[in-house]
């Protein structure tokens, strides 16, 4: 791994490295965020708080207790994915838009904690943190995510996720527990949540409450929105624009955030289901197919 | 034997009495049907067995057990496939993958299996498969298998929904308003089809319909609800008869 990481560093410029880490870091979280409301349905806002949860816990092991990166890291995740599990039990009840104001207000009550948790240096946040994230590291976790993600989505269980958000009464009437897979979709979205946050502060170096504010939980939605909620491919697109797109638009400096804002109301207008959200390679073969019979038929 | 009974049931919204003390028996293999004008309780009647709700008094026995308050998904493992009167298919999954979700979830792999692809997950998706692309052969759907749900034709979407019941494994199949726009060669072909899911996968039905033509020929029994209230039960010939019936329906002569 360290070779290869001082190899790409030779022929990568660190500003491009920086993007790349980023997305790969962006990749996971916005995948992670699309279990639990890309194919579940669940519209949760509150995806910044898991990532802090993941990223101070990971922090302050790393640099208080010494513990070892991965131990770090996964102990950050399981942080993350416990407070899912306690928050998504008693909330997963509501719908829509009563469950994304609970959620935002759970992610506000941790940004909330940290500003005023002394081991996590309060307001000032934590710097110093190891910075063990690396492009190979980030590499080989965003192919596990993918492949993982993959394995469930096309898995019966991964369809009765997909089944709970096209029709919950359905789905219990096809003897899904719909509660217990809310529930474990909100678990495994916050671990990976978790998990992102983790590599991001030991990306970063330097964190803060105001990483991980409800911008940040807005900016993970978008991107498995403009991508295609329960897409896989189509949430990497779409975590690597909104990764890559304000750093492209500081040519505009003082608009960037005009220019971002109108690129997502452009999109959501010509693919209201986002880029690739309902497009599957069946259907991409039986139109190649249909091309090919055209000239018999004249 | 009987496979469902109710007793004296009753449901209350707020101050509305939709079922008012209902009494009923389905036998096993036969086909009982409810009818009765818009707003009698039926689909309630359906939403109570099927554990949507709970009934605010009386009993509901499946195979004699107590099945009121049980949540829907376990109402659903215990034998009881359902359709619904305004189509509820999974629109953004395939055909296939619409009856794949609906096999029988009670000895399910579990997340970690699923991940892992260990051998249990395997099985449990090639017996899913297996019976859903059996069901959707029966349904004549087996071309269609990739598309979309939504992207069926309504006839179709209809049969994909009485797939889906069926994937279960149910021992009694509720249908609801399963002829509900329908020509009268697709109505003649759910005749048929109802006809084979009792005869040959020995399921007892259970249906809602407005179509007296397909009531009549189709029930062994047949119940007549009005105002949440059984006015009638008994033979198709017993309720064509029926003065109470023919009032509901059509009314008092003045």
């Amino acid at each position: 791994m360290k070779v290869l990481d001082q190899i790409i560093s030779q022929y990568i410029d660190p500003y491009y490295m920086r993007i790349i880490v980023l997305v790969g870091i962006n990749i996971i979280l916005a995948l992670g965020l699309n279990i639990t409301t890309g194919v579940t349905g669940q519209l949760s806002m509150g995806h910044a708080g898991f990532m802090s949860l993941g990223a101070y816990t990971s922090a302050i092991l790393s640099m208080r207790m010494g513990a070892p990166f991965w131990l770090a890291l996964l102990v950050g995740a399981l942080v993350a994915a416990a407070f899912g599990f306690l928050i998504g039990l008693p909330t997963l009840r509501l719908e829509g838009d009563y469950l994304a104001i609970v959620t935002i207000g759970f992610a506000e009550i941790i940004r909330v904690f940290f500003l005023n948790f002394q081991p996590g240096g309060k307001a000032v946040g934590l710097s110093g943190v190891p910075q063990n994230t690396t492009f190979s590291l980030v590499l080989i976790l965003v192919v596990l995510v993918i492949y993982f993600n993959y394995r469930l989505l096309k898995s019966r269980l991964g369809k009765a996720f997909y089944a709970v958000r096209e029709n919950e009464i359905a789905a219990e009437a096809c003897g899904i527990n719909a509660t217990r897979l809310k529930v474990l979709s909100f678990v495994m979205g916050a671990f990976l949540g978790g998990l992102g946050g983790g590599l991001y502060a030991h990306y970063m170096y330097y964190i803060t409450p105001q990483n991980f504010d409800f911008a940040r939980s807005i900016e993970i939605l978008n991107m498995v929105v403009l991508g295609g909620m329960g897409s896989i491919p189509g949430v990497m697109l779409g975590a690597g624009i909104l990764t890559v797109a304000p750093e492209l638009l500081r040519v505009v400096a003082d608009y960037r955030m005009l220019f971002y804002g109108a690129l997502l109301v452009v999109l959501m207008i010509f693919r209201p289901n986002g880029l690739l959200g309902d497009i599957r390679v069946y259907d991409l073969k039986k139109r190649l197919g249909r091309n090919e019979v055209k000239p018999c038929k004249s | 034997m009987q496979i469902l009974s109710l007793q004296g049931v009753s449901q209350e919204f707020g101050g509305l009495r939709a079922l008012d003390g209902v009494d009923l028996a389905v036998k096993e293999h036969s086909i009982f049907g409810i009818i009765g004008p818009n707003g009698a309780g039926k689909t309630t009647l359906f939403n109570l067995v099927t554990g949507i709700y709970r009934p605010t008094e009386g009993q509901v026995l499946f195979r004699e057990r107590r099945i009121n308050g049980v949540p829907p998904f376990k109402v659903t493992r215990m034998g009881i496939g359902r359709t619904f009167q305004n189509i509820r298919l999974f629109s953004r999954l395939s055909v296939l993958d619409n009856v794949k979700v609906a096999a029988d979830w009670s000895q399910a792999a579990g997340i970690v299996s699923t991940l892992f692809g260990l051998p249990k997950y395997r099985r449990e998706e090639n017996t899913s498969t297996q019976r859903a692309e059996e069901l959707i052969t029966m349904m004549g759907l087996y071309d269609k298998r990739m598309e979309y749900a939504d992207s069926l034709a309504y006839g179709e979407q209809r049969r994909l929904e009485v797939a889906r019941a069926l994937a279960s494994n149910p021992t009694l199949l509720l249908l609801d308003e399963p002829a509900a726009g329908m020509n009268s060669t697709e109505k003649a072909e759910l005749m048929d089809l109802i006809w084979r899911i009792r005869d040959e996968m020995h399921i007892s039905i259970l249906l809602v319909e407005h179509d007296m033509h397909l009531v009549m020929n189709i029930c062994e029994r047949i119940a007549v609800l009005d105002y949440g209230r059984k006015i009638a039960e008994g033979t198709a010939e017993e309720i064509k008869n029926d003065q109470r019936v023919i009032q509901s329906y059509l009314g008092v002569e003045q």
